[in-house]
């Protein structure tokens, strides 16, 4: 097993240091990258530090153990405000945020999602804008994270065995002349790789992976972070706020310990990666004399554009038994759709997915409030059932954004979040049309029923501290640097500035070695 | 379901605070986890009559017609629960409770399972409806014998299912080597 065990320890006052807030997919690579140039860490995580052997195959259990779970508010016409209004997203609160959850998917962004507003044009409502990098800045980046992550069906490694759900929906998506379908690009050890063993289809991939077949920042950046002596890692370290000196520039993170105690952590420069809804809560929770809006917010767009993709799910029932739970969550994916082409009625693509849930889950997610025989009757074809995950390009919109919620308090004595939503008629559209195919691909597949399954809470949440080109139009440049603060930096999904369809986690990877290597430069140069 | 309301009359004739049942077997794979055929369910805040009402209104709720008893008592025994150590949530029961059998003449058990439903339907929403419901869609759904029932694995999955079946699906096409990948430890 890993070792967690700090090699190094910084002093509050040491200004020399990088502060990163949060350890998943964008601090915990920010982490290490900036560990193995040399360069001084201290690593700020709200959640608790669960080893690999601590997870639990259990669902609620798990949720217990491993999510955000701390009160949020929400509003908007979004299904989630409503079924969940506590709990916007899915997300991690641990060491290895929420990489410790994901499934593995891990796909590129095709080139033209780098350029959401030349190829969509003008989308009433939508508030887009082309990214401030192009496919071609991406790629040695993608190269170097599938690198790290040992991404299936990339440099030579062989993809993993398809389960029963995936024959279903192979099945299904060939049948009605489908061609791109295989078992995914996954973070998922098809065979053993990087002292990781490979994959035994547990099922139990959100979870946590007990055999670490599955990356994870917990498990691989995090130790060999911590193993250079160059970061420290801080669990149970909730940040309060940024503070910045006279001139402008951040120089400390105030943050309640394991005990409830505030501390003020000095800082070189300070790199925020707290997932889509924390990252901007901190920097508007961070609002001084000097930057009444909160910092790096000149713009305005702190906050905005909250996206959570375009989702849905399909699940169908057969005459034969098809136990959809056994093996990877995430076991194959359809990507014809995932092009853009407005014939179909919408901006952007979505991809097509498998995924299961336990029975706990399938009675909580299925359609949730729903009682009586209908629903009940959906429950008693459960070993019956296959199940698909539809995820798309939501339009990023002004409205849709993080706020703070100043009548609810944490235990800090905080304002909470609140995320509003409205999904877009794009969003809409896109989804009725995912629905159809879903629909018709288990149909092919021979379905006795079809059901759809509304959103769940949001495991990808993106966009609310955006690149950009111009400082006015959002939060930081195409390095994640905020246009206002030098030395402040965004290092999670935060940063997208628009969805794009593809899951999210291997862009932020990428984005994360990108950023390290110009921190570096950055220090090097003494800009900052 | 009317036949097996009244089997679960005569088996639920609690003394006392306890709630007692029979498993009527329709469920094989819960037959071979239970040590015996009779159960026992032993309430720590509710009377047996509010245990019977909360079990009989869990299955208009969420009716499994071949879902044992002994698994709706789970969700008996964590509304009872709840009850003991919430007052305000005790109070929510048991004057829901009475306001439902006031509504069906004094007695909503006695009601035929038509009848029982129709007064179900006109409390939907009601705080005894979603408090007996949102602790159901958890309690009923989260435990070996549900896992069973439904055909779940659960924690079996633990171990892995690449020797279990997690391929053994046999009434589609096997899967193309271009779109899938190799079994470890074993050929193609």
């Amino acid at each position: 097993m890993e070792n967690y065990d700090n090699q190094t320890t910084f002093a509050h006052d040491d200004d020399n240091v990088v502060v990163i807030i949060g350890s998943g997919a964008g601090g915990g690579t920010l982490a290490n990258e900036l560990a193995q140039k040399g360069i001084d860490a201290v690593v700020l995580e709200a959640g608790k530090l669960h080893t690999r052997g601590d997870f639990i195959a259990d669902e609620w259990a798990s949720f217990g153990q491993l999510a955000w779970l701390d009160n949020r508010t929400t509003s908007g016409t979004w299904r989630v405000a409503r079924d969940f209004p506590n709990l916007p997203s899915w997300i991690v609160k641990a060491v290895g945020g929420s990489t410790v959850h994901w499934a593995g998917a891990s796909l590129r962004f095709q080139p033209h999602e780098f350029r959401a507003a030349s190829e969509y044009g003008d989308i009433p409502g939508a508030n887009l804008l082309d990214w401030p990098i192009d496919y071609d800045d991406m790629a040695p980046y993608y190269d170097r994270a599938e690198d790290k992550m040992g991404v299936t069906r990339t440099n030579g490694r062989p993809g993993l065995p398809g389960n029963n759900n995936f024959k279903v929906m192979h099945a299904g998506a060939t049948a009605i002349g489908y061609k791109n379908c295989h078992t995914g690009n996954m973070a998922i050890n098809s065979e053993p790789r990087d002292g990781r063993a490979s994959c035994v289809q547990r099922g139990f991939c959100f979870q946590g992976c007990t055999t670490g077949a599955k990356w994870s920042t917990l498990y691989t950046e995090i130790p060999r972070a911590l193993a250079t002596g160059h970061v420290e890692l801080r669990p149970e370290s909730q940040v309060a706020a940024i503070e910045h000196d006279d001139r402008g520039r951040v120089n400390a993170v105030v943050y309640f310990d394991a005990e409830g105690r505030e501390q003020r952590q000095r800082a070189r420069a300070v790199a925020v990666a707290g997932n889509s809804i924390e990252t901007p809560r901190v920097l508007l929770n961070s609002a001084s004399s000097q930057f009444p809006d909160g910092l790096a917010n000149s713009s305005g767009q702190v906050g905005r554009n909250y996206m959570r993709h375009m989702t849905g799910s399909v699940y169908a029932s057969f005459d034969e038994p098809v136990h959809m739970y056994r093996g990877t969550t995430m076991a194959g994916i359809v990507q014809d759709e995932a092009h853009h082409d407005p014939s179909r009625g919408f901006a952007g693509g979505y991809e097509i997915e498998t995924v299961s849930l336990g029975l706990p889950f399938m009675a909580a997610f299925f359609d949730p409030g729903a009682w009586g025989r209908d629903f009940t009757e959906a429950m008693d074809q459960y070993a019956h059932m296959a199940g698909m995950w539809l995820v798309g390009e939501d339009m990023p919109q002004q409205r849709n954004r993080v706020t703070l919620n100043t009548d609810v308090k944490d235990a800090y004595g905080l304002p909470v979040p609140n995320v509003h939503y409205d999904d877009h008629p794009n969003d809409v559209a896109m989804r009725q049309h995912a629905f159809q195919q879903g629909t018709a691909i288990y149909e092919a597949a021979g379905a006795n029923k079809a059901y759809r399954t509304p959103p769940y809470p949001s495991t990808h949440n993106l966009g609310t501290c955006r690149m950009s080109t111009h400082a006015r139009d959002g939060v930081c440049n195409g390095y994640g640097q905020t246009h206002d603060i030098d030395n402040l930096f965004i290092s999670d999904g935060s940063q997208f500035t628009t969805s794009a369809a593809e899951n999210p986690t291997l862009t932020i990877v990428s984005l994360a070695i990108r950023q390290a290597d110009y921190i570096a430069r950055q220090m090097a140069d003494r800009a900052i | 379901m009317l036949d097996q309301s009244m089997n679960r009359r005569r088996f639920l004739k609690g003394s006392g605070s306890t709630l007692m049942g029979t498993l009527a077997m329709t469920s094989m794979p819960i037959a071979i986890l239970a040590p015996s055929r009779s159960w026992a369910l032993e309430l720590q805040q509710l009377d047996a009559h509010q245990g019977e009402v909360l079990l009989t209104l869990t299955r208009h709720i969420f009716p499994h017609p071949t879902l044992e008893d002994a698994v709706y008592a789970l969700v008996v025994k964590d509304l009872d629960a709840e009850a003991a150590a919430n007052p305000s949530t005790a109070d929510t029961m048991r004057s829901g409770i009475a306001a439902l059998d006031n509504r069906a003449g004094g007695d909503w058990l006695a009601l035929d399972d038509e009848q029982q439903g129709m007064h179900v339907r006109a409390i939907a929403g009601s705080d005894l409806f979603r408090k007996v419901q949102s602790t159901a869609v958890v309690s009923l759904y989260n435990n070996e014998m549900a896992f069973r029932h439904f055909g779940y694995g659960g924690e079996r999955g633990d171990a892995g299912y690449l020797s279990r079946g997690f391929n053994d699906l046999t009434w589609l096409p096997d899967l193309p080597a271009s779109a899938s990948g190799p079994v470890p430890g074993m050929n193609g």
